[in-house]
């Protein structure tokens, strides 16, 4: 397995060098100007000098070798750098990715976003599984009951209503004619004592439901779908014939089994954590990396929405690895040499 | 195998943990970042704030999140505006048609009070000497000098150096008077250290980020001193900022407020809810929403909403030279001295009808509410600018526009739409991705379909079409089209540069690379006559008729076709009192004087 895993890796670094590539090709080509937001007044030269400046008039290549160079060499070393207190070489002098906006490095602005992503998005995705997990069972097992009646009506809904629409709906409802819920995240809430945790939990609650109910809706008719295969299995019928009662059959066979894919669909649906839930993220104004990804399209600023979707395609990479390995793990059958 | 079930619980614990682990890290190292230099302050502050309850904190909201605090290098309006907490300049635009209030300097330099040379070629500024920069330094002469070196230096890419492009220099005299001297008489010396986009930044702090240097300053840049009422406490980017009452603020008592919290993000309607609605905020800024979802918003009486009128006008842009996509990039939408008009839009009759056939009161009752008024100049204020001599436009007159084009030669087909010499009167009609823009577009449509003129609309995102990547063919510079319609206006109360951008020399193409600001491509010998005069005429009161001239030309001449003159719009809530808005400098230039009520 461990030889499998690093000929994944090597084959991993190749598609991810051309992912980057495509990634900067395609940014670099698309109609966007850092300069765009600045008043009118602001006449054309002086916006020309600006872009001059900031290196977006830079060839194709020579701009993607820059990132390439900061990226890869440049803040690794800085990292390193900070962790040991060792210096290397000039190090004064390296240049590291700095966003086109706030002048500030890359990687700074994602590791202050990062933790709210985590915590509301990745909240939402725990939630959301476990809510899905026991209605997928109970619906496949009472298929056609009214449970199972409800429980696929609310899921359709779930799944088919946008978050936009259902975020609008909860602001309207919980923040603007009942007052109880504040509409706008507040970032500069520092949790220390019981009241100011209630507000977070309080500020938490409508971005987590409407993920959760989102997140739940698609999982839950995955979990009842694979339950439903595996009732009819030839196993089941001779557990049964064994006199076994249902619940121990279903908790201890059934239960196990239907897991396999379930489980490789949570480890893929991992990486959209960090990628944030864009549109909720700005619904609320939960300052996340969905958010921070939007705010860099809108201002054309090219080395962070470069950054970015490179950590996701990273990501995205590594946690198909992992899923694979999980059904390995998993599934006994399964072998990996 | 039971130990299988345990893996699945083991991932799911696992992935558990791993969210709720985070956020503890992460206050961990919020805290750490915003009290390194000082908890006991902090505490205190915190403390402060609790006694004073939540009324002490003013809340403001703009959907545009700030990136960075330093002006020089904003992005947008929203840096601009939330650093004008922090730093200020010499003199402001008042919110009354834009006279000029002292700031940092204790009175406005004027030939009167000896301020003025008599050649129009040095203006000298006397600063007040109460000034403190925050860190309790004193502000002087040398930190106004400095704001020009800094800004002027050529490697540096600064967003505000037009204002210093005639600069000779910047003499500091004795320590609190400075002499800006120029390279030409300037009728009107007030651009360099007047209004948002120029104020003062500390010598001591920006030193050493001289030029290219200037990039690696996050630092000062996120966290400028400066002499305003507030000073950064912590700031997100591209989120929020949080400041505090600056302790060292010249007047006593001011600010009111002790906190202010800053947070960016969002879109303009929601922005509009938090403050009308919901009243989770005290101040919203640039809300740009049909009048009706206002109105309805404002019926809960949290709130109210805010206009200011400064020199924003929509207006459609009338393409004069020929933009047939057939042409390809070496003639489309160029000029070519003269060669290549527009096969009917050069002809003064079609502009004058798409004029007349417009009802820009309807237009103003649709999009905009009690924040726009109908306009028939380019130049909409200060009053003393504003031509009186294109009245004509207010009402709509179809009758008239058709009588136009019957005489013009211009025949009704079969289908409607006129021609003539087998050239159709069928446009492309583009503008930025805005609801109100797109209900102007439909009504302009019908107004202009009962006159026999066809129109397609389009609309951009607005990064593009405002944006001037010389790739794209959807940017306003490039003017793929046949009319194009968004708000221009012209930095701080002055128009005499604003009115060269008509001038021939100014028309955008690929020997400029489009990087010009004669858009509609008039060019007329004429028109540049009119602004040769303007630069050597010295006296006021003529230079105030020549601009009147220079803005009946253009609109006479219906190169371009104003519609409405835009008030900026925001909100606030009812008790924070004292706010002025502003339509000339920052919206936020008064905050020492708010209060709550």
């Amino acid at each position: 397995m461990l030889k499998y895993t690093t000929r994944r890796l090597m084959f991993a670094i190749p598609t991810l060098i051309v992912i980057s590539f495509v990634l900067y090709v395609l940014l670099d080509l698309a109609p966007s100007d850092p300069t765009g937001n600045l008043p009118l007044t602001i006449p054309p030269e002086v916006r020309e000098k600006i872009r001059d400046q900031l290196g977006v008039n830079d060839p194709i290549h020579v701009g993607y070798l820059k990132w390439m160079r900061q990226f890869f060499i440049n803040e690794p070393l800085h990292i390193f750098e900070q962790a040991t207190g060792l210096s290397i070489g000039d190090s004064s002098e390296r240049v590291r990715v700095v966003s086109f906006t706030t002048r500030s490095p890359v990687v700074d602005l994602i590791l202050d976003r990062l933790p709210q992503t985590l915590w509301v998005v990745g909240l939402s995705y725990v939630v959301g599984i476990l809510i899905a997990l026991p209605i997928g069972v109970i619906s496949a097992y009472k298929q056609y009951s009214w449970f199972d009646q409800i429980g696929t009506f609310v899921s359709m809904v779930g799944f088919s209503v946008p978050t936009f629409f259902t975020g609008l709906l909860l602001i309207i409802l919980f923040s603007s004619t009942l007052g109880w819920l504040p509409s706008i995240y507040d970032t500069t809430l520092r949790v220390t004592d019981f009241s100011s945790f209630w507000q977070q939990v309080k500020q938490m609650i409508m971005p987590v439901t409407v993920l959760a109910f989102y997140n739940a809706a698609q999982l839950s008719r995955f979990m009842r779908a694979s339950v439903l295969e595996n009732l009819n299995q030839d196993y089941v019928r001779t557990a049964r014939a064994k006199g076994m009662k249902d619940r121990a059959i279903l908790v201890g066979h059934i239960l196990r089994n239907s897991m396999l894919p379930v489980v490789t669909m949570i480890a893929l649906g991992v990486p959209t954590i960090f990628s944030g839930a864009i549109i909720t993220e700005q619904i609320f104004r939960v300052n996340g990396l969905g958010h921070l990804l939007i705010h860099a399209i809108q201002n054309g600023d090219i080395y962070l929405i470069q950054s970015l979707t490179f950590i996701f395609a990273v990501l995205i990479v590594l946690f198909n690895l992992i899923a694979d390995l999980l059904y390995g793990v998993l599934d006994p059958r399964i072998k990996y040499t | 195998m039971r130990k299988h079930i345990y893996l699945i619980g083991l991932f799911l614990v696992t992935s558990l943990l791993f969210s709720c682990g985070s956020p503890q890290d992460s206050e961990i190292a919020t805290v750490s970042s915003t009290d390194r230099n000082n908890t006991m302050e902090s505490t205190e502050n915190l403390e402060s704030v609790e006694l004073n309850g939540d009324s002490r904190t003013l809340k403001i909201l703009y959907w545009q999140a700030p990136s960075i605090l330093n002006p020089y290098l904003s992005s947008g309006t929203k840096d601009i505006e939330s650093s004008s907490l922090i730093v200020e300049p010499l003199a402001r635009y008042d919110s009354v048609d834009g006279e000029m209030v002292p700031w940092l300097a204790s009175t406005i330099p004027t030939m009167a009070n000896g301020g003025l040379a008599s050649d129009y070629r040095s203006i000298t500024w006397n600063l007040r000497t109460d000034v403190i920069w925050s860190d309790g330094t004193s502000f002087t002469a040398a930190d106004v000098v400095f704001t020009w070196m800094y800004c002027s230096n050529e490697e540096f890419g600064c967003v505000s150096s037009n204002a210093f492009k005639d600069v000779a220099q910047v003499v500091a005299v004795d320590t609190h008077t400075v002499r800006v001297e120029f390279t030409k008489p300037m009728y009107f010396p007030y651009g360099p250290f007047v209004g948002s986009l120029t104020p003062i930044i500390q010598k001591e702090q920006f030193k050493d980020c001289l030029g290219a240097a200037a990039q690696a300053c996050t630092e000062q840049n996120f966290n400028p001193v400066g002499t305003g009422p507030f000073m950064v406490e912590d700031f997100k980017a591209n989120d929020v900022i949080t400041f505090i009452a600056n302790p060292n603020y010249r007047e006593e008592g001011k600010p009111y407020f002790q906190k202010v919290i800053f947070k960016g993000g969002g879109e303009a309607s929601s922005a509009a809810r938090a403050v009308l609605e919901t009243g989770e905020f005290d101040y919203a800024w640039n809300l740009q929403v049909e009048p009706e979802v206002l109105e309805g918003m404002q019926d809960t009486g949290k709130g109210e909403l805010l206009t200011g009128f400064g020199s924003n006008v929509e207006r459609i842009m009338v393409n004069q030279t020929n933009n047939d996509s057939s042409l390809g990039r070496e003639k489309r939408s160029l000029y070519l001295d003269g060669t290549n008009p527009h096969p009917f839009l050069s002809d003064l009759n079609v502009r004058r009808a798409l004029s007349l056939a417009i009802d820009r009161s309807i237009l103003v009752e649709v999009g905009y509410g009690d924040t726009g008024r109908p306009m028939c100049n380019v130049i909409p204020a200060p009053s003393k600018f504003v031509s009186d001599n294109n009245e004509e436009c207010k009402t709509q007159n179809i009758e008239e526009a058709n009588r136009l084009l019957d005489e013009a030669g211009w025949v009704r087909g079969r289908d409607g739409v006129r021609a003539k010499d087998g050239i159709r009167l069928s446009m492309l009609y583009q503008t930025s991705t805005n609801s109100v823009r797109q209900d102007t577009q439909a009504l302009v449509k019908e107004w202009w379909s009962q006159i026999g003129v066809e129109t397609e609309l389009r609309h951009i995102d607005g990064a593009v079409f405002f944006g001037s990547d010389q790739g794209s063919p959807d940017t306003l510079g490039k003017f793929y089209a046949d009319v194009q319609m968004y708000t221009n206006n012209f930095e701080g109360i002055d128009p005499s540069e604003y009115v060269e951008s008509w001038v021939c020399e100014e028309v955008p193409g690929p020997h400029n690379d489009w990087n010009a600001s004669n858009i509609p491509r008039g060019c007329s010998a004429d028109f540049d006559a009119l602004v040769e005069q303007l630069e050597v005429t010295e006296e006021s009161q003529d230079r105030i008729e020549t601009i009147k001239q220079i803005n009946d030309f253009v609109v006479q001449n219906y190169w371009e076709i104003p519609l409405i003159w835009r008030a900026r719009v925001s909100a606030k809530s009812v008790s924070l009192k004292g706010v002025k808005m502003n339509g000339w400098d920052s919206e936020l230039w008064n905050v020492a004087d708010w209060y709550r009520e």
